[in-house]
């Protein structure tokens, strides 16, 4: 394994599948000799040039109908929304566009379109650069739907992003760019649609969805070696589409449940896994206690520090999350 | 440039299709034959015709929610776009499009769009898909005097004109939005003015007139073939029918004034200078318009005859 930020690995994944395929390209504000608004595309302007890795005009419409034509005629773009706050701007081409074409026409044609944007709080950019919209897009059939989690999957995801034929939107957390961890050597692709089971456990299950990987991760270890309850963490990477099996076995082996994820609790995607765990088929019989959310608190994400860490998930929102389930 | 008896020929008769094809679906429509609603581009034909005659089978066109006629301009196949229309399973989308949402990609066809100016920045993609892969094909994006006020309007060509793209908007003022007249919607009177404001040409036409829309096109197609970049060229026209089967078109609009453009139909007018030119006899049209009719029945017996979709089918295809 090596030791790479967040950040790298991205930038990783983008420059082999831009090696590896000509029409590989890049474009979205301030991707070009910029790096990036997070900075973490520096580098690849200047090794692929101003073809490949294209600044545009602040316009998001048009970004994604750009990508979504050169989708349809031959090449695999890239295109980047820097928040996914700004979705709400290119809405009709996300929603109707996008997601439509290719079952509107009958499945005539392949679009192999990648659209990476960022999520989450925790950096006092208050409330239209820190929400975490990603069930908005899974609520809408015809894209896919990515949450890489750890460091190893925001390249391995990435990588068979591009390589899908499909749309894939790929929501990367914006505060683990600059965090370190670790991804294999070599070269290496994450298929789509797979969950990972990061630690198993027979006392209750977290379902924790990008960057509550890892506090669900830090949170299970401390309370094994404290307590000895032992968590299992289901991460299912991908939520377009769902591997609801892995979460369901994981569910009716430990018969407690705790969902976090940074979206807003109401609608959520955390009231999708739980439609699925509860459902005929699923886990509902298995159950020993009632399901908790951790999840962003339902207003507008607020500036100021103490209101922001207030509204957003938290290690200690989920142990308590965890303390309460446990103990029902 | 003088153009060949062929390409006249070429010109009238696909125009006479699409109207022969949109008088069907009217038709069709009326006797509840067809489920939904149709947008119909009966008095337009002659810009659908005019922009596609310059396009080469590997070039690209976007339409929009009133796009039989582009379709057919391109090439699109009567019978399919009419089982499409009719929502069985041998139309172009196996039935899940309908209407407003036929494509061909076969023939660079990229799709009708039910959303007012959602072609527009699918048009610069495929613009700049062509730019990138170091082909000289050209996109012709097909919109209205409404879409001009989206702000997808401003984003794409824009976006088109500082990346110098293969993009030629051509506009298709029928001075109506819906119900809304040109005068109500926006302040200007000619949509190709906004070129001036992405420093890219723009040019007004007779969108009446099949070889001013054709001339005006062909200039903007041969620029940018070469890498000169886009262009607007605003066609006047005006649409016969109402927005929709259904709206009779008459409550925002003077009898008088339909009446005036009906005397302008771009396939009377083209047929009689045709005529009056030596280029075809009146026997000759009637027997080219007696053909294209019979072919539009076909196309309705065609998708008549068709099976509908079995529902499950309605699950299929989502993604490869």
């Amino acid at each position: 394994m090596r030791e790479v930020t967040y950040g790298e690995a991205v930038r990783e994944a983008l420059a082999e599948e831009m090696r590896r395929d000509k029409m590989v390209a890049l474009i979205g504000e301030d991707v070009g000799p910029y790096g990036g608004n997070f900075g973490i595309l520096k580098g690849l302007w200047e090794e692929f040039g101003e073809e490949r890795v294209r600044d545009t005009p602040i316009s998001e419409v048009a970004i994604v109908g750009a990508g979504l034509g050169a989708a349809l005629t031959g090449m695999r773009p890239v295109v980047e929304i820097m928040f996914c706050d700004f979705m709400g701007v290119a809405g009709d081409q996300l929603l109707n566009q996008v997601a439509k074409i290719r079952y509107m026409f009958g499945g005539q044609v392949e679009v192999p379109l990648t659209i990476r944007t960022t999520l989450g709080g925790g950096r006092s950019s208050a409330a239209q650069h820190s929400q975490s919209l990603h069930a908005i897009i899974c609520h809408v059939p015809g894209i896919k739907v990515v949450v890489p989690g750890t460091h190893e999957d925001a390249k391995g995801l990435l990588k068979a992003a591009i390589r899908d034929n499909n749309p894939v939107m790929v929501f990367e957390h914006k505060m683990m760019y600059n965090k370190k961890g670790f991804i294999p050597e070599g070269e290496y692709v994450t298929p789509l649609g797979q969950a990972a089971v990061r630690r198993e456990g027979k006392d209750l299950t977290i379902v924790a969805i990008s960057s509550m990987v890892y506090e669900s991760m830090a949170l299970a270890e401390e309370l094994s070696a404290k307590e000895g309850i032992e968590i299992e963490v289901v991460d299912p990477r991908t939520l377009v589409p769902l591997d609801e099996e892995t979460i369901i076995n994981s569910v009716r082996k430990t018969g407690r449940l705790v969902v976090a994820d940074e979206g807003h609790e109401t609608c959520g995607f955390a009231a999708e896994i739980i439609r699925r765990v509860v459902k005929v088929g699923g886990a509902f019989d298995y159950l020993d206690a009632p399901i908790e959310v951790v999840g962003t608190r339902d207003v507008p994400l607020p500036f100021s520090p103490p209101l922001e860490n207030y509204v957003i998930p938290s290690k200690a929102r989920i142990e308590e999350a965890v303390r309460k389930v446990l103990g029902y | 440039m003088e153009l060949s008896k062929e390409k006249k020929l070429w010109m009238l008769e696909r125009m006479l299709q699409i109207r022969r094809f949109e008088e069907q679906v009217y038709d069709c429509f009326l006797k509840n034959k067809i489920p939904g609603f149709a947008h119909l581009y009966i008095g337009e034909e002659a810009v659908a015709v005019g922009a596609c005659a310059n396009l080469r089978e590997d070039d690209f066109i976007t339409s929009t929610h009133r796009g039989h006629g582009h379709l057919l301009a391109k090439g699109a196949d009567p019978d399919r776009a009419m089982a499409e229309i009719f929502g069985r399973r041998t139309g172009y989308c196996l039935g899940r499009g309908g209407t407003m949402h036929i494509a061909d990609f076969s023939l660079g066809i990229l799709g009708a769009n039910g959303i007012v100016g959602g072609g527009l920045p699918i048009s610069v993609g495929a613009g700049w898909s062509a730019k990138y892969r170091g082909t000289d094909q050209v996109t012709v994006c097909f919109f209205g005097d409404g879409a001009s006020n989206q702000g997808a309007f401003h984003e794409s060509v824009n976006l088109a004109s500082v990346w110098n793209l293969p993009v030629i908007f051509v506009c298709e003022n029928n001075q109506f939005g819906i119900s809304v007249h040109q005068s109500r919607h926006q302040k200007i009177k000619d949509v190709a003015v906004r070129a001036k404001a992405y420093d890219i040409p723009g040019v007004i036409v007779d969108g009446m007139d099949v070889l001013a829309v054709y001339e005006a096109c062909r200039e903007a197609v041969e620029r940018a073939r070469q890498g000169g970049g886009p262009t607007i060229v605003e066609c006047k026209t005006y649409r016969f029918m109402g927005h929709h089967v259904g709206d009779p078109g008459t409550v925002y609009r003077d009898k008088e004034e339909v009446e005036a453009w009906k005397e302008k139909c771009p396939i009377k007018c083209f047929a009689d200078k045709l005529i009056a030119e030596g280029v075809m006899t009146a026997a000759e049209f009637e027997a080219l318009d007696k053909r294209v009719t019979e072919q539009m029945l076909a196309a309705v017996k065609f998708a008549e005859e068709s099976p509908w979709p079995e529902p499950e089918e309605a699950m299929e295809g989502l993604y490869v």
